[in-house]
This record gives structure tokens, sequence and C-alpha cells, in this order.
């Protein structure tokens, strides 16, 4: 597996209290790619996006087996560099997370803690950031006011641009959009589109539509196991199993 | 009918209380006032205490407390840190160390008293003069320094309990915001936690300082003088306490009738210390607090 870029997770199991949250799992994505990650409640999937970036290690009692790779390393061993696969496997929230602090101190926390002070560096980072995120127009003129000023929308895409001062390598969303209104939504879908040119993406959601909109594959999660994984088009028009189509269609119950 | 019969019932024992308040207010203020004066809390009691003032009291309370905060302040706080955010959460040790300072802060002050004298004084202080001074008495007696260690120790429950009131009221989410952006576990709890834990750790160090202010009994054996010609300026120095001070008063004055008017006007000095103490407390926490929702 060495040399090769992106994520790759190889038949990854997790178990919590005598019960399967994930079945052999294995799934890739490479920089340049969004990988969609589809599935009802329960299926597994926000445990699968904290095992990916460690913050698994958090949660007591799970136990986990199989194998996963940053660019052909493997991020799961107990000698890992917990902190620097964190930086470099970026995650984003369901709901807003600004920290009670200014924009600019949120912003500034990822690099802050790398050893990053310089106010300068930090604003040209930050810049940058913002205008991925599509949030450089409406908050460049107010960085020192409280990030709880901000409307839903624009938190959640300042926690996006929070994680990209990073400058991960991986980018995990968790449901990102799961609370905002439709404007918002477009704006991180396409902030994502662009994205995808400097990282790999996961984007884990509940919303179907969402998933064949801006992913290039698409996996379908369904109580730890993962059905079916496939180019979104190909799994979206052509399903090959049953279960597949009933949840795409929304006949699932 | 009967509701309206509640309502009476419950407004009236809310008046006991109040009114019970303003009759010991207002018969210590009432008592107290006329003999109060600048020279009553800048001089030294004289005449066998019946007349001078109780100003070696107050600086000796104050010395006192300032002590016991500068020592259980850091060593509740910690402690709490390592209860809620280091130790594993479901291990046996912690639980019974969660019991330990619940316990703790049902000891009766009295054997705090007993017990700072047999372990700081007795072992501690007589160590540290065999070791270090050639067996010279120094700290192996009644001192500010093991006073105020042993009210710390009262007062450390208090401290904890509040702090980790505090670390858990965070939500979880503003940790794991802290990790998914790289920050280590100190990191952590220095960027995120703590500052939001100002305000929690504030209010344990206010109760502390009142609680603190106000016990007698765990300095009695520890440090707290019957009467000094001088005021301590060592942590080994003994000293005078405002509540040591009015036991003293009441209990051994050789002419009760003349101390009567001294003894109010302590009473109400300590009363307004420690409401001036709390107030300090109380102001910079909600100047903390302001601070914090503006940032919100």
């Amino acid at each position: 597996m060495t040399g090769q870029k992106g994520l790759q997770i190889e038949e990854l199991s997790i178990r919590a209290d005598g019960r399967d949250l994930l079945r052999s799992v294995s799934l890739e994505v490479r920089p340049g790619e969004i990988l969609g990650i589809i599935g009802p409640a329960g299926s597994g999937k926000t445990t699968l996006l904290r095992c990916l970036n460690r913050l698994a290690d958090l949660d007591e009692g799970l136990r986990i087996s199989g194998r996963v790779f940053l660019n052909g390393a493997s991020i799961l061993g107990r000698d890992a560099d917990v902190v620097g696969i964190r930086r470099k496997i970026g995650l984003v929230f369901p709901v807003p997370t600004p920290l009670p602090l200014s924009i600019f101190d949120n912003l500034a926390f990822g690099p802050r803690i790398g050893g990053i002070t310089a106010v300068e560096e930090l604003r040209r980072m930050m810049e940058s950031s913002l205008k991925s995120a599509y949030l450089w127009e409406e908050v460049n003129d107010r960085l020192n006011e409280p990030a709880a000023n901000l409307s839903g929308g624009q938190q959640q895409r300042l926690c996006l641009a929070r994680t990209l001062m990073l400058e991960p390598e991986i980018l995990l969303l968790d449901e990102p959009c799961s609370g905002l209104d439709p404007i918002s939504t477009a704006q991180i879908e396409e902030a994502l589109k662009v994205l995808r040119k400097d990282m790999a993406i996961v984007l884990v959601t509940n919303n179907v539509k969402q998933a064949s909109r801006v992913a290039d594959k698409t996996a379908f999660l369904l109580l730890g196991e993962l059905v079916e994984f496939a180019p979104t088009r190909e799994l979206f028009t052509t399903p090959r199993d049953k279960r597949t189509e009933d949840y795409i269609t929304g006949r699932f119950g | 009918m009967i509701g309206i019969f509640f309502v009476a019932l419950t407004a009236l024992c809310c008046l006991i209380i109040v009114a019970l308040v303003a009759v010991i207010l207002g018969d210590i203020a009432w008592f107290g006032w006329g003999s109060l004066n600048l020279q009553f809390l800048l001089t030294a009691p004289q005449q066998g205490m019946t007349e001078g003032g109780i100003f070696p009291a107050i600086f000796g309370t104050v010395f006192l407390v300032l002590l016991m905060t500068i020592a259980v302040i850091p060593l509740g706080v910690m402690t709490a840190i390592y209860l809620h955010e280091y130790a594993p959460r479901k291990s046996m040790v912690i639980r019974w160390i969660r019991l330990a300072i619940e316990n703790l802060a049902g000891v009766p002050a009295i054997v705090f008293g007993l017990f700072g004298l047999g372990f700081f004084i007795e072992f501690v202080g007589r160590g540290i003069d065999r070791i270090f001074l050639d067996g010279q008495l120094a700290f192996g007696q009644p001192a500010i320094i093991w006073a105020a260690l042993t009210l710390a120790l009262l007062t450390l429950p208090t401290v904890v309990v509040a702090t980790e009131e505090a670390l858990r009221a965070i939500p979880v989410s503003h940790r794991e915001v802290a990790y998914s952006l790289g920050a280590t576990r100190l990191q952590m709890v220095r960027r995120v936690v703590l500052p939001q834990a100002v305000g929690g750790i504030l209010t344990g160090g206010i109760l502390a300082v009142s609680r603190g202010a106000g016990e007698v009994a765990p300095i009695l054996f520890t440090g707290a003088a019957y009467f000094l010609p001088y005021l301590p300026n060592k942590l080994n120095d003994q000293f005078m306490e405002l509540g040591y001070h009015i036991y003293v008063l009441a209990t051994q004055s050789p002419d009760v009738e003349k101390t009567k008017p001294i003894l109010y006007s302590t009473v109400f000095v300590l009363l307004v210390l420690t409401f001036a103490l709390n107030f300090t407390a109380i102001w910079i926490r909600s100047r903390i607090r302001r601070r914090l929702r503006a940032e919100k």
C-alpha cells in the first residue's frame, strides 16, 4: 500500500458493548475526489469519521480492528502521531461549533497551537481559508467580533474555514448542512467542489440528493455494513443492491 | 382556599428568614456602630482588652485568608482538572477519590484543627526543624502558615466541587473541536477549558473565602494567639484573628460590661470584612462573566 496518495480504509470493524458499529468496511478516497457516505441514522457513518481522525480515541470502550492508511502510512496504531494525524485529517462537525472566542481567534486556534503566532501570517491564511469557505466577503471587516454573532450558516462556514486553516490533506465533513438553510447549503457545496482540487474529501450526509450533487463516489452504509460503494452516477442510476435502490428512492423502511 | 393558605405559608417562611437576618444584623450594627471609629480599627487591644482596638486581629484575618486562598485554589483546581479531564471515567480509584472529597466536606472543623496540629505542626513543622534547623524551634509550633494550610484543607472540597461543576458545564463539543484542530490535552485544557471555567473557579474561591474567614475551630490549635504585641511578618509567626478574638472577648474578659461594646464592634467588623471579601470576589466574577459573554 505504500506510496498511495489519499485515504485507504481496509476491513475496518468497530465494536462497542458487544455490538457491531461497523463491519469490515473498505473504502478509498484520493486527492481530487469527494467520497459521499449515505445511510440512515445509526448506520455507523459518524463512528467511521471519528475513527478516521482518531477522535474515537476519546470514546471509551470501542474496539477497532482493520487498517487505515494515510498516504500509505498506517494511522490506527498505538504509536501513530495522533496530533499530527488530526492536523492532516480535518473534521467539520454536524452542528456549528464555534469556540466562545472572536472570529479571528477561532480561525487562529489551529495554527497557534501549531506554533504560528505572527499576526500577518495568520491574516494571510485567514483570507485564503475564508475565501475558500465563501465567508470572506461577510466577515473580513469584523474579524474581532464574537463568532457567536454570526448566523448558523455563517458559523458552519467559519468552522469549515477554521479546519482549512490547517491545510489538511483529507477533509471529513459530518452532515455539515444538517441544520442549514438551502442557500448556506449551496455555498458549502460550492466550496467543496472547489476544495476538492487540493484535498480528498469525505462527506457524510443524511441528504441523498446532496451526495448525488457533489460526490464523485458514494458509499451506502446500513447498520454498520457497507452495502454498496460505486461511482456516484452508477450508484444512483443502476444500483446493484436492492437495499440501495430502496434507500435512494426513499422507499426504505 | 388551600392554595391561598399554602402561598401564605411559604411567604411567611421567607419572611421569618428575612426577619431573622434583619434582627441579627440590626442588633450588631446598632450596638456595634457606637464604639466603632478609626482608632478602634487601627490600634491594638489595651488594658486587658477592655480598651483599644482590634487592628492586629483584622490584619491577621486578612493575612490568614490570603495565605489560605493561595494554597487552596491551585490545589483544588488541579484536583478538579485531573478528576474531570484526565482520569478515566469509570475507574474505581476515581470513585473513591470523589467519595473522599465529599466526606472531607463533612468532617467537623474541630477535627481539622486537631489534624493540623498533629500533621502540620508535629509532623511537618517538627520535621523541618529537625532536618534543616538542627532541632531549633521555628516551624514546629503554632503558626499562621499551618493555620492557613489547615483552613485550606477545610475549604478544599468547596473549590474542587465548584471547579468540577464549571468544567462539566463546558460542552464536550468544545473539547472535541480543540482536539480535531490538533490540540494536545494540555493545550485543550489551557486554551479551551480553563478560560471558560474561570467564573466557576472564582465562585469556589468566594465560597472558600467566606467559609475560611469565619472558622475558628481549625485555627485554635494551629496558630491563633490570645494576644500578641506585634503583627505577624513571617510565615511561622502566630497571629490574632477576628473570630478567635471574639471568642476571647466573650469568654475571657476580666470586665464583661466594659468589653461589651468592643465585642459588638468586633463582630460588626468581622461581618463587614467577610462581606467585603465576598463582594470583591463576586465583582471580579461578574466582570469576567461579562467579558466572556461579550466573546461568545
